[in-house]
């Protein structure tokens, strides 16, 4: 269930010392295999319902995050708004806050449970259909850019710790700090600055925002997208690849003075094939949990750059939610990107031991 | 032609210590060199030296002649070629020289593939013959490291260091992490596989009473040099060199109760290798140094049949009596 | 107290003395990494600026009403940086936004290592349910995503400086509660805690006298850096518009200047400085945390 941390490692489960002939051939063929099988499955159930405890935490937690702490949240959202007391009471009604809290309480996890999180009170629609409806347009964007920076950051991690304390990598791991410190909605301004409404001898090349120009179908609509989509991914894959780089890089360090990859090398194998197979399977390890992170960040963290760019997605819908506040519509998103993050969680504990032979057995 | 000859190497880290100065060494087929010290010798540096495996930066000068060629002098593809299946390493502390996330079976394969163009299919025949012939059953190909015992798995470095067929193994402390039984096991599987197959064998300890019960011959090294060589039994039982007293000494012999209740011990601790003392570098921690010893570096000098000692008492004529006692002396 | 000829044996002054030697100790060895001395002397300089700020550009200039120029002029001799939709000096507004952006991090800083601080020792401490319940809340806390429950946070309370510093502190302790316990458990695994324990030490004695200081120079290298990620997570925030809008922070100026239209006039002007003012903050106080660090750890030495 942890997020930084990388399961417990399970020590080895190996018979009395040097028992060469004891552990006979047959044990040693289908004993382990079947141990192992029957101990991954446990492990992956645990895994799972630990999830499940998790995802009903959530569900909680939103429930009192919103109707405990703010003092009136029909006050709250309709804001300086002249509203009538009558108007007041009728949301008030809407909203189901004029019954008992275990009420509510009820209410709300059995809907929760069957997908009805309310009704938005900005747009009038339900709160599920306007998540489904952006959806789509924040897995284009933070997809595309989660596996251009996941990839970068693994690549340029690789190689500056490689060549530690070469020219190349003072340069990039500066660099790399520097972007990481970067505020990624400032960033995208700067591009939109730049790049779309051009400076000094630079045009505008490409829109300062959304997801379509409009009008357009077939291939003519798939360029056209792809050329919105330039300026928003350069922007996460700029503040994303860092911090790849830099987890990927120290963890690689670690490796470094391994005996193992000593071992490599006395074999005969060339110093990209040390690196390749020995050195990098090992040092994934740390970076595949990050990634896992990131991806559940794929469908929650992005609120800010698709607020800039002024794409359709959650996180755009998350900003116009904030701002009104229309609470139902927030407290959905929450609960969205919370979930995706608890999933992505657990679906690398679920892989981790397919990297790692050491846990989970 | 000997099989290896090691003529004059010196390694000196980046850092500027001196780890290695001017040894000089031979190993002929068939025969078991055992190199001992305490640890910070130079005994792990030599070894890594001899594939040219210290990290970049190290500056290495003399000759290793493997086969009558200059590892030093070799382009890079060469030494490539020459690792493992020239001469191959087992390392001490398996765990940690045998890659985690690896089956071991395809950790045997890896040179057989690299360097004997084998098929997927010959390699893994061959894996499975190597372990049974460590002891281990072909099944354990499957086996990750961690799932093995410490006893196993240096089995399995063993195998790996057969999988060439090389003439030259280097085990460097290979029985240093298993506890006494295992111990035995493991150097009888390497006696037994060397004379098999008429290897030659390095083998690197600290422990001088393995090292004399395995090897033919035994050189002493202390702070990058070797300071006695000789017989491996006449080394440890009757060394010249203080050093080399002092070293056997710190094992207690079985049927020698004096030797029992007294184990001795050397005070001090080895020099830094980034600063080492004038003259002969063991002088200040000996018991019988002299004010030359200080001023002086002492040479590898002949003490005896086939023996040869750094140290001012030993002359070529009257090596055994002139050597005075470490042992008589109070430390 | 006189220290050269007068033999001190009191323990107190001995105690005084080892610690003034492993400053020493620190100081040498946190020297020798070159990040980290920028770190520190960029933030000496920009904490110099946020308390001079007044003197520096006028206690004034972040009026509205009497602004002395013109909305959104470019850079100019009175106006270096320009000026806001007000008139403002936009360099008077970023000089006085390194007041809030070091307030927030430095206090959401200390509010999650303070949080951090006692769940890890607690959680690390004591054996049984509730030690287990501790964690579970940790562990659960450590997969929400922060910055969405941060936002959440601030969404529903009132929009003031203090929601933004307790929304980030709420959200950012449980890495720090891990390191902690782990550090925690190795520290009482150590003999001399079981002759504290042997002879009468209390819980609270062993937990405040002893894990705490060994604890402390961990929490200090964690604490620089979730001092970088609170200054981005403030500016995140205000320029979400969940800060206190009368305020000049960097973030809020950010916003500004989307709102008034700066990113499609072009005005660079207005928007780079809080953005570089923000990323130069974050970086000193990265780069520092990274120096301590490896000076505590210096297995990670090669990474500076």
């Amino acid at each position: 269930m942890t997020a930084d941390s990388t399961p417990a490692l399970v020590q080895p489960a190996d018979g009395p010392d040097g028992d060469p002939a004891s552990a006979g051939p047959s044990s040693a063929a289908r004993g382990p295999r079947a141990r192992n099988t029957k101990a991954y499955v446990q492990y992956a159930a645990a895994k799972i319902a630990g999830a499940v405890v998790s995802l009903f935490a959530v569900l909680v937690t939103s429930f009192f995050l919103f109707r405990l702490i703010p003092s009136d949240p029909v006050k709250q959202m309709t804001g300086g708004k002249r509203v009538s007391a009558e108007q007041l009471e009728n949301l008030r009604h809407q909203f189901g806050l004029d019954q008992p809290m275990w009420k509510q309480f009820t209410s709300y996890i059995g809907d929760a449970l069957t997908g009805d999180f309310g009704t938005s009170y900005q747009f009038h629609t339900p709160v599920i259909d306007k998540i489904a409806d952006a959806l789509p347009a924040t897995l284009l964007l933070t997809g595309t850019a989660y596996v251009l920076y996941s990839a970068l950051g693994i690549w340029l991690g690789t190689r500056t710790a490689w060549r530690n304390g070469s020219r190349s990598d003072r340069f990039n791991t500066a660099f790399a700090l520097t972007l990481y410190s970067v505020p990624s909605f400032w960033l995208g301004l700067l591009l939109i600055i730049v790049f779309s409404v051009g400076i000094g001898p630079i045009p505008g090349m490409f829109p300062t925002g959304g997801l379509e120009s409009g009008g357009e179908t077939g291939f003519a609509y798939v360029i056209d997208v792809a050329h919105h989509l330039v300026l928003p991914v350069i922007t996460l894959v700029a503040v994303g690849y860092a911090q790849t780089l830099l987890v990927m890089r120290s963890s690689l360090l670690d490796e470094m003075g391994s005996d193992y990859l000593t071992t490599a090398r006395a074999k005969g194998l060339r110093d990209d094939v040390v690196r390749r197979k020995h050195a990098v399977p090992n040092a994934m390890l740390p970076t595949f949990t990050l990634m896992f992170v990131n991806l559940g960040h794929v469908v929650a963290g992005q609120i800010l750059v698709e607020t800039v760019f002024s794409w359709p997605g959650l996180g755009g819908l998350f900003y116009s939610a904030l701002s009104v506040p229309d609470l139902p519509l927030v407290q959905g998103l929450f609960f969205v990107f919370a979930t995706a993050v608890i999933l992505a969680n657990t679906l690398a504990d679920i892989l981790y031991p397919l990297l790692d032979p050491r846990v989970g057995r | 032609m000997t099989l290896l000859e090691v003529k004059d190497l010196e390694v000196t880290y980046a850092g500027g210590a001196q780890a290695v100065r001017g040894v000089n060494l031979s190993v002929a087929a068939g025969q078991k060199l055992g190199i001992a010290g305490e640890s910070g010798c130079g005994k792990s540096t030599l070894a890594l030296a001899l594939l040219r495996l210290l990290p970049a930066g190290t500056k290495v000068s003399g000759e290793i002649l493997l086969n009558g060629e200059d590892v030093l002098a070799m382009k890079w593809g060469r030494v490539r070629a020459v690792r493992w299946a020239g001469a191959s390493i087992v390392f001490q502390g398996a765990m940690h020289s045998l890659n985690a996330v690896h089956r071991v079976g395809d950790q045997i394969a890896e040179p057989i593939l690299l360097h004997k163009k084998a098929t997927q299919a010959g390699a893994k025949k061959k894996v499975a013959e190597l372990l049974e012939h460590v002891g281990l059953p072909a099944a354990r190909a499957e086996s990750y490291p961690h799932e093995l015992s410490g006893g196993q798995r240096q089995r399995v470095m063993i195998a790996m260091a057969l999988a060439c067929e090389p003439e030259l193994i280097i085990a460097d402390e290979p029985t240093t992490a298993l506890d006494v039984m295992i111990q035995a096991q493991i150097l009888r599987l390497i006696e037994q596989l060397v004379a098999e197959q008429d290897l030659g064998l390095i083998m690197i300890s600290h422990d001088l009473a393995v090292l004399s019960d395995t090897c033919d011959r035994l050189a002493v090294m202390y702070a990058g040099r070797v300071v006695e060589e000789g017989p491996a039994l006449e080394v440890y039982e009757n060394a010249v060199h203080p050093y080399g007293k002092a070293l056997s000494a710190a094992f207690p012999t079985i049927g020698d109760p004096a030797s029992r209740f007294a184990p001795r011990g050397l005070p001090g601790d080895p020099p830094d290798p980034s600063a080492l003392p004038s003259g002969c570098t063991f002088h200040p921690r000996c018991p019988v140094a002299l004010d030359v010893c200080a001023a002086e570096d002492q040479a590898l000098r002949e003490a005896g049949p086939e023996r040869r000692a750094a140290c001012v008492h030993v002359g070529p004529t009257d090596a055994s009596t002139s050597a005075v006692d470490a042992r008589s002396t109070t430390a | 107290m006189t220290t050269q000829s007068l033999k001190v044996t009191s323990p107190r002054a001995l105690a005084r003395a080892r610690k003034r030697q492993s400053a020493a100790r620190f100081w040498k060895s946190y020297r020798s990494h070159k990040g980290g001395l920028w770190g520190l002397g960029l933030l000496f300089l920009i904490a110099l600026v946020a308390i001079l700020a007044p003197v520096l550009v006028g206690e004034d200039s972040q009026s509205v009403t009497d602004a002395p120029g013109g909305p959104l002029e470019g850079p100019s001799g009175e106006f270096p940086l320009g000026t806001d939709q007000f008139g403002r000096s936009v360099l008077a507004l970023v000089v006085y936004g390194a007041r809030v952006s070091l307030t927030v991090g430095l206090l959401a800083a200390f509010l999650c290592v303070a949080i951090g601080t006692v769940i890890g020792i607690v959680a690390g401490h004591f054996r049984g349910w509730y030690s287990t319940v501790l964690m579970r809340i940790t562990d659960w806390f450590l997969v929400m995503p922060t910055l969405v429950l941060a936002i959440a946070l601030a969404t529903v309370m009132d929009r003031s400086m203090w929601t933004v510093i307790i929304a980030i502190g709420v959200t950012t302790w449980p890495t720090t509660a891990r390191l902690v316990r782990a550090q925690t458990l190795a520290v009482e695994s150590r003999p001399y805690i079981e002759r504290a324990r042997a002879l009468g030490g209390g819980h609270g004695h062993i937990m405040t006298r002893h894990v705490l200081p060994n604890v402390m120079p961990l929490v200090l290298a964690q604490t620089t850096m979730i001092i970088s990620s609170a200054i981005l997570t403030e500016a995140t925030l205000a320029f979400l518009g969940l800060s206190d809008p009368t305020i000049t922070s960097w973030g809020g100026m950010l916003q500004d200047a989307r709102e008034a239209g700066a990113v499609s006039a072009g005005d660079w002007w207005y928007l780079a400085p809080p953005g570089i003012a923000i990323a130069v903050v974050a970086l000193s106080f990265t780069l520092c945390g990274r120096a301590v660090e490896s000076v505590l750890n210096p297995k990670l030495g090669v990474r500076s």
